[in-house]
């Protein structure tokens, strides 16, 4: 689901990485956002409401709504739209609200 | 602690134009922003912008941004810029703190504050309207123009104001297919350049309906829309079911202002300014001494205003805490005049009423 060509903007991807998504490798680009690599995958669904364990997705994409939180490297509620995707990443799914260690 | 003269919260249009006219003053400023770069909204609009000259009408927003930040980078030593950071939080004493990524967290003290932190998109009440899938029409912007991914194959657009309609045109371009733009008003809100490309593209603009429900399992399947009668209430009967993987709100904005609320500013619930804003003075100095605002938090507008706001804002601020530009007087009469220009129409006129609402001496 990338845009390969466009009237107006000339995407400047960076270097291809490599992290996991509930154990699955997936492929995203260095500078990008956590989300959008998801998105990008196909990945729409990236957690669950804490009471109705209802499908989450992203919904503002810039950090207000925190709709879009996810397990990363061990640490819950991130806010994966404007957490940048880093090599080797784990991604996970989030589940209620999170072990505070 | 960290010791600034003047601290800028969000680095968008007015927050930058805060920046460099509170430089050009003579004072130190330090620009704190959530994002990995500075612009705001900007860095995400292709189109180009409607204003005047002055504001850069005809140029494409994701160019104004770049227009702007070179003209920052001018007064490199009086501009540190901090981004990846959040101001979480903003006190009795003056003191802001703030998180860099999830990481750590950053105490500052500044002389005075500029609060330019924009605004967030409302969402929409229907059945199942926190499916997967549903996004606001900014995020999708975002998720196009700054990472170049596509939200998704159809969509249909809730909202026909300029935000609903450009985002559309840039699906399109994105090469996403817009099944229909719908309106719950019995006329088209933004401009009708904007609507007419759409319609000329083939994309229906239903004014009078309304969002029923969404229906999905795991994310967003189809959407059923129906027709709304002159009270705004669904008329039965009338129903249409669209297949449609993404459905974008584009409803309206309203100010991002919790930090403002924290820090004790006097607030008032003003409908032409699109939320709870607060009170200010002619110089966009809020109750709270040396707490100042600009663009988006004090009232949804544009860009073009908000920029305008943010000069006069800047010189402003810098002026109380003892830095007086040397054109002081005639650069405020400009800015108090460009923004009295840009609110002539009738868009400007509503605005004028919200300002009129909210300015105290
Ligand atoms: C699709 C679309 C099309 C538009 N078209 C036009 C047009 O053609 N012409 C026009 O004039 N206007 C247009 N606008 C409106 C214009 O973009 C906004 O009015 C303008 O960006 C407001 O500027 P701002 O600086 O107040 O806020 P923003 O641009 O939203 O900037 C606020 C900044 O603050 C940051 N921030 C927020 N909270 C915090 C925090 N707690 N800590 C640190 N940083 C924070 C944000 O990350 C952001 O970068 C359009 C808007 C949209 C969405
Ligand atoms: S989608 Fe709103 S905070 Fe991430």
């Amino acid at each position: 689901m990338r845009i390969d060509k466009h009237p107006i903007l000339d995407f400047k991807r960076g270097k291809k990485i490599k992290f996991t998504f509930n154990g699955q490798e997936i492929e995203g680009y260095e500078g990008e956002s956590i989300a959008a690599a998801l998105h990008a995958s196909g990945v729409k669904v990236l957690g669950e409401s804490i009471l109705k364990h209802r499908p989450r997705g992203f919904y503002c994409a810039i950090g207000n709504c925190s709709s879009c939180l996810m397990v990363v490297d061990g640490m819950p509620n991130v806010k994966t739209c404007i957490t940048e995707l880093k090599e080797g990443m784990v991604v996970e799914t989030q589940k209620g609200k999170g072990k505070i260690v | 602690m960290k010791h600034v003269e003047i601290a800028i919260i969000g680095g968008g249009p007015a927050g930058l134009c805060a920046a460099i006219s509170a430089a050009s003053s003579g004072a130190n400023v330090l620009i704190i922003e959530r994002n990995n770069k500075l612009g705001g909204q900007l860095v995400k609009q292709t189109h180009m912008f409607f204003g005047s000259e002055k504001q850069y009408a005809s140029t494409r927003g994701i160019d104004i941004c770049n227009i702007l930040i070179n003209k920052l980078s001018k007064f490199k030593d009086k501009v540190e810029i901090m981004t990846d950071t959040t101001v979480v939080g903003m006190y009795e004493d003056g003191v802001i703190t703030a998180m860099y990524k999830e990481e750590k967290y950053i105490k500052i003290k500044s002389e005075a504050v500029i609060a330019a932190t924009g605004a967030f998109e409302k969402t929409l009440a229907f059945p199942n309207n926190d499916l997967p899938g549903i996004y606001g029409a900014g995020a999708v912007q975002t998720l196009m123009n700054v990472y170049g991914v596509k939200p998704g194959n159809k969509v249909l657009m809730v909202g026909a104001g300029n935000i609903g309609l450009i985002v559309s045109y840039q699906l399109m371009q994105a090469g996403v297919e817009v099944k229909a733009i719908l309106d719950a008003a019995p006329k088209i809100g933004g401009y009708l350049v904007h609507a007419s490309k759409i319609r000329r593209m083939g994309v229906p603009i239903l004014t009078r309906h309304s969002v029923k429900e969404a229906i999905g399992k795991e994310y967003l399947e189809k959407a059923v829309i129906c027709e709304l009668d002159e009270k705004w209430q669904p008329i039965e009967g009338t129903e249409k079911e669209f297949d449609v993987d993404v459905m974008c709100i584009s409803v309206g904005l309203s100010p991002l202002n919790e930090l403002l609320v924290m820090r004790g500013c006097e607030m008032k619930y003003v409908p032409q300014l699109s939320g709870l804003v607060p009170l200010r003075d002619e110089n966009y100095e809020t109750t709270v001494g040396n707490v100042f605002v600009a663009g988006d938090i004090s009232g949804i507008e544009e860009a073009s205003s908000a920029m305008v706001e943010g000069y006069l804002s800047g010189l402003c601020t810098a002026e109380k805490i003892g830095y007086k530009h040397e054109k002081f007087e005639e650069l405020k009469n400009d800015y108090l005049n460009q923004l009295d220009d840009l609110r002539s129409g009738a868009v400007g006129k509503h605005i004028l009423e919200g300002t009129k609402e909210i300015l105290v001496n």
